[in-house]
């Protein structure tokens, strides 16, 4: 008999889609279908029993080719360039759950390490606009029993967060939004004419690279001020009108995507769109949200602010302070600058995502890359170790976009052998522990103070 | 497992009425013991040295949602302001307005503080509160879910259906894995789902019709309905403005009536929350005025009520509230960022930076008010000193509210740097009053009659064999008290020794050992309520955006447990 999994959590985008249903084979070795999931989600849970899976550490050889060698070999040789390394770059984590972020979290403390996660190229422009001007945001489930007036704007979750919505934004019946659809005002800001726009009342295509003025432009009608015929290519009028409509909504959610934080103005677009809802709430309620790309992508911003106060780019080679400067202490720019001497890629792929320029530096030193599947990260490194993949073979924490906590569970037993990320990362911090030991036999110094370091 | 045995010390410990004795205390398994039980103790030398049970905090922000946004949103509160790495703690520690989950342990851990009651946890974010647990090392915490503004709750008290909210209530602590029923500006949060607010406790909330009087009232028959260790904690409504105290006397009024049922020895029915924000005259930030005194005058003749101080500290902090209306109010007085959290079904959030400053009159006059709820206690097993971490002042300051309480000459000290002195002596009474508060009066409001309001006397805040060996020495000797105010403060910002369950903590003032810490919560029996359990599957199914299967707290995600149990199946 095959078995149903139910109330699964995907592993794919921020929506993080939380009623998914898998029927697992008899011997809980194949998962056999997927239900509720989009077409992305559906191919992460079939590609994880479908084909070949890396089941062993592989580690690059003089001639070039892989070998593949044990955990126990790989978690040395991490360990080794972590503690030999000056200035080591551990990068990624959009794709892994909150405890193996919090292990990796233990391990650069440790090694001083520069600590970074992929809003660095991507929400990261948000984070800069949050710390100047806050976030007025609310659950996913607050827009969707309350909302009636929703814009988009850069964003394309038809394409990108594909259940985004009829889970949460426009098609859902709430509880004081029992007409579903037909009770919203859908309002979509975009250049281009997405699919998205299609299921828009109101689509204005801003000219691209000008969101900033059609922000500024709302915020002066808002307030009651003049504006000049055209802004940002489109018409006085038609301002004014989105303008009513957003100060007469009941509950409105701004859902804003790449095409703000990473178009011409970059944080000061986010900056803006936090202002105009900041401005709204003087005559209604309004909310703004980052639609964040990866499933746990929201994750390292939340356990590592708990754990150091900063979201992203942490620079933890003094060892004894943290230090976040974004543009000195991220990722890619320490790459453009050559400055890292040892990059661990985890849980997404730098070998795509780094301009060719970052990756040509970071690959002069040695690069381990630690995910479940071949990538191209994990073709050029020197160390690839695989790992179980998180919601479908590894349980844990995750955060929505919303920042909510959603507990994602284990449908099937990773291959034969396979650890997690977190075990990855705990296994390194033993070794490093103990690499560190090893020095200290050599060259005795002070002894510690008596019950210093419980349990390590 | 090892023995100790801390002598010769000056204990205080209000549970059992020691006031300064010389005493020896004696450790074995992680308890306390007659010292007759021991056979072959490590000794600790205490002599000339104040010894307390561990500190026990009653409301404060550390953990969660709301306290991580604090965190995130303003890396200014780390820059220059974090200290480097004690080479005796395993982690670096971060912030200071709102530490890093690691600061704040070890800091907790210096002041002699072993439990903290995290003040609000949104039930639909407790996984994440139970991480932060998690990374908060050394203090035990328990978290309240709050219940104020939840649709369930809402609609039962309406109904007057108070087994029925007694059933969900039960649901969810254990799904939250929760500790007891806070109320946070009730229907005030859910009104700010549309930009509005219940200011006053007659407003009605919007669509569900049921007035914030009858939310506290229904939730107190709940609680004792249930017999939960610690009663209601309320966050009354319309915090923080002038001429509020008229709203708080009538909150305070609606405990009359109600007596504690229980069987942890707790003897309120109401606990109210950082009263300082809640006590203010006048009716413009021009005349506002201290009206502690009819706060306290009423507090002092109800003993089914007790109080925490919300001290002002005078420091620059971070503000974060489950009162999204009052933080949005905020931002508008200062125009700093604003971040707000409303939680679907349950309650909001916001979070504004705020800087007391000596130079500004309300904030010196707040300074006065906190202060004086304190001084005009007559009850101080039923007064508590908190800052409302980190709204008022980052807890960090207690050992400076200490002080001021313990010292007039260190009030006298700090009203010289205010700049509208006279303005705020009119305004309050600070400058007329001389008391001066003891040791064991200390004893009282930060170990004895927090542990007792939260219904766990019998295992913190006192030294009475059997209880946990949590146990704090202070270098201070009560037969020669300094005269220098700055003394005082110093003792209690770094504990000489901390003794937490039975194990050496803190030495010198610096943390020397990281036991396993707990999490405390409250599993109560209630009958099958076939209602109880179609309106919960009926919301989740239409109303919530996460699964009911995946919102309570897998086992896995709650970190060494201790659970008090409570049958209300009777």
């Amino acid at each position: 008999m095959s078995k149903k999994v139910e109330n699964v959590g995907c592993p794919y985008c921020g929506v993080c889609c939380d009623d998914l249903v898998v029927t697992v084979s008899d011997d809980g070795k194949k998962i056999l279908e997927v239900e509720n999931a989009c077409a992305i989600g559906n191919q992460i849970f079939h590609h994880a029993t479908g084909g070949e899976r890396v089941r062993l550490p592989r580690l690059r050889q003089p001639d070039g080719t892989y070998k593949d060698i044990s955990y126990d070999e790989a978690i040395d040789y991490a360990a080794n360039v972590l503690y030999k390394a000056k200035k080591p770059l551990i990068y990624g984590f959009g794709s892994t759950n909150c405890e193996g972020m919090a292990a990796a979290a233990k391990v650069a403390e440790k090694a001083g390490a520069v600590l970074d996660n992929c809003a660095s190229i991507c929400h990261g422009s948000s984070f800069l606009a949050i710390f100047d001007n806050g976030y007025p945001s609310c659950t996913l489930g607050e827009t969707k029993n309350r909302a009636d007036v929703i814009v988009y704007w850069g964003a394309n979750p038809a394409h990108a967060h594909p259940r985004h919505m009829s889970r949460y934004s426009i098609f859902p019946r709430g509880f004081f939004t029992g007409k579903g659809h037909k009770s919203r005002k859908i309002i979509v800001v975009d250049p281009r004419h997405t699919d998205t726009a299609q299921v828009a009342d109101i689509y204005l295509q801003v000219q691209q690279g000008h969101d900033y003025e059609l922000f500024d432009a709302f915020r002066a009608v808002v307030r009651g001020h003049e504006i000049p015929d055209v802004v940002a290519g489109i018409r006085r009028e038609q301002i004014v009108e989105v303008a009513d409509i957003l100060k007469k909504a009941r509950f409105g959610t701004i859902f804003y995507g790449m095409g703000l934080c990473h178009s011409d103005g970059r944080n000061h677009n986010v900056d803006i769109a936090i202002s105009l809802t900041r401005d709204l709430n003087d005559f209604t309620k309004w909310t703004i949200m980052a639609m964040r790309g990866h499933y746990n992508i929201t994750g390292p911003g939340a356990v590592w602010s708990w754990q150091y106060g900063y979201p992203y780019c942490l620079d933890l080679t003094k060892r004894d302070i943290a230090h976040m400067n974004p543009g000195e202490t991220s990722s890619i720019d320490l790459a453009m600058r050559d400055e890292v001497d040892a990059f661990i890629n985890i849980g997404t792929d730098a070998g795509a995502h780094f301009p060719i320029d970052a990756v040509k530096h970071l690959r002069k030193h040695p690069w381990i890359t630690i995910d479940p599947n071949i990538c191209m990260a994990s073709e050029i490194s020197d160390l690839h170790i695989p790992v179980g993949i998180v919601g479908v073979e590894v349980p844990g924490i995750v955060y929505r976009m919303d920042n909510v906590p959603i507990q994602y569970r284990k449908v099937i037993d990773p291959p034969e052998g396979v650890i997690s990320d977190e075990e990855v990362f705990e296994r390194i911090h033993k070794r490093l522990c103990e690499l560190e030991a090893e020095e200290v036999a050599k060259e005795p110094v002070k002894a510690a103070p008596e019950g210093v370091r419980v349990g390590e | 497992m090892s023995e100790l045995l801390i002598k010769n010390g000056f204990v205080f410990d209000p549970l059992q009425g020691i006031k300064g004795d010389r005493m020896d205390i004696g450790i074995k398994d992680g308890k306390i013991v007659e010292t007759s039980a021991l056979e072959n103790p490590k000794t600790i030398d205490a002599a000339g040295m104040t010894v307390m049970a561990g500190g026990v905090d009653i409301h404060s922000h550390v953990v969660g949602p709301k306290v991580n946004v604090g965190r995130l949103f303003r890396p200014e509160d780390k820059l220059f302001k974090s200290p480097h790495k004690s080479p005796t703690c395993s982690r670096m520690e971060m912030g200071s307005s709102v530490p890093s989950t690691f600061k704040t342990g070890y800091d907790y851990a210096r002041m002699g503080y072993v439990f903290v009651n995290e003040a609000a946890m949104p039930p639909l974010h407790s996984p994440h509160v139970h991480e932060e647990i998690r990374d908060t090392p050394i203090i035990d915490n328990a978290a309240m879910p709050v219940f104020g503004n939840n649709w369930f709750t809402l609609e039962y008290l309406k109904n007057n259906e108070i087994e029925n909210n007694a059933a969900y209530t039960a649901w969810l602590l254990q799904a939250t894995r929760g500790f007891g029923i806070k109320v946070v500006n009730p229907g005030g949060s859910e009104a700010w789902g549309w930009g509005l607010n219940c200011v006053h406790i007659h407003d009605p909330v919007p669509y569900f019709d049921i007035t914030p009087a009858r939310i506290i009232t229904g939730l107190i028959e709940t609680n004792e309905h249930l017999g939960l260790p610690h009663s209601m904690h309320l966050h009354c409504n319309n915090l923080g403005n002038p001429g509020n105290y008229t709203d708080t006397l009538e909150s305070l009024r609606l405990a009359e009536g109600y007596t504690p049922k229980n069987n942890f020895g707790r003897e309120q029915v109401m606990h109210v929350t950082h009263l300082q924000f809640h006590a203010y005259g006048g009716d413009s930030w021009g005349n506002v005025e201290s009206r502690s005194k009819d706060i306290m005058d009423y507090v002092n003749a109800h003993d089914n009520i007790t109080v925490d101080m919300g001290q002002v500290t005078l420091d620059e902090t971070t503000t974060m509230t489950a009162d999204g209306p009052f933080e949005h109010h905020l931002r508008a007085l200062n125009n700093l960022k604003w971040a707000n959290v409303d939680v679907e079904l349950e309650t909001a959030a916001g979070v504004v930076p705020y800087i007391y400053s000596p130079k500004v009159k309300v904030c010196t006059i707040q300074w006065a008010v906190g202060l004086e709820l304190a001084l005009f206690s007559k009850d101080l097993m039923r007064t508590f000193i908190t800052t409302d971490h980190p709204n008022a002042g980052p807890f960090t300051r207690y050992p400076q509210v200490i002080t001021w309480l313990m010292s007039r000459a260190a009030r006298d000290e700090t009203m010289k740097t205010f700049k509208w002195l006279d303005r705020t002596i009119e305004s309050t009474s600070i400058d007329s009053i001389d008391r001066e508060l003891d040791l064991y009066e200390i004893a009282q409001m930060t170990r004895a009659g927090p542990a007792k309001a939260l219904g766990i006397s019998d295992m913190y805040g006192g030294l009475a064999p059997g209880m946990d060996a949590d146990i704090a020495v202070y270098p201070l000797n009560p037969e020669d008290m300094p005269s220098d105010p700055a003394a005082i403060e110093k003792a209690f910002s770094r504990c000489a020794w901390l003794v937490k369950d039975g194990i050496v903590t803190v030495r010198d003032g610096e943390v020397v050992s990281e036991p396993a810490k707990r999490t405390i919560w409250v599993d109560v029996k209630v009958p099958e309520n076939a209602q109880v359990q179609r309106d919960i599957y009926e919301h989740f199914l239409r109303h919530y955006s996460v699964k009911l299967d995946n919102y309570s707290l897998f086992e896995e995600h709650l970190h060494n447990p201790r659970v008090i149990e409570v049958n209300a199946a009777q």
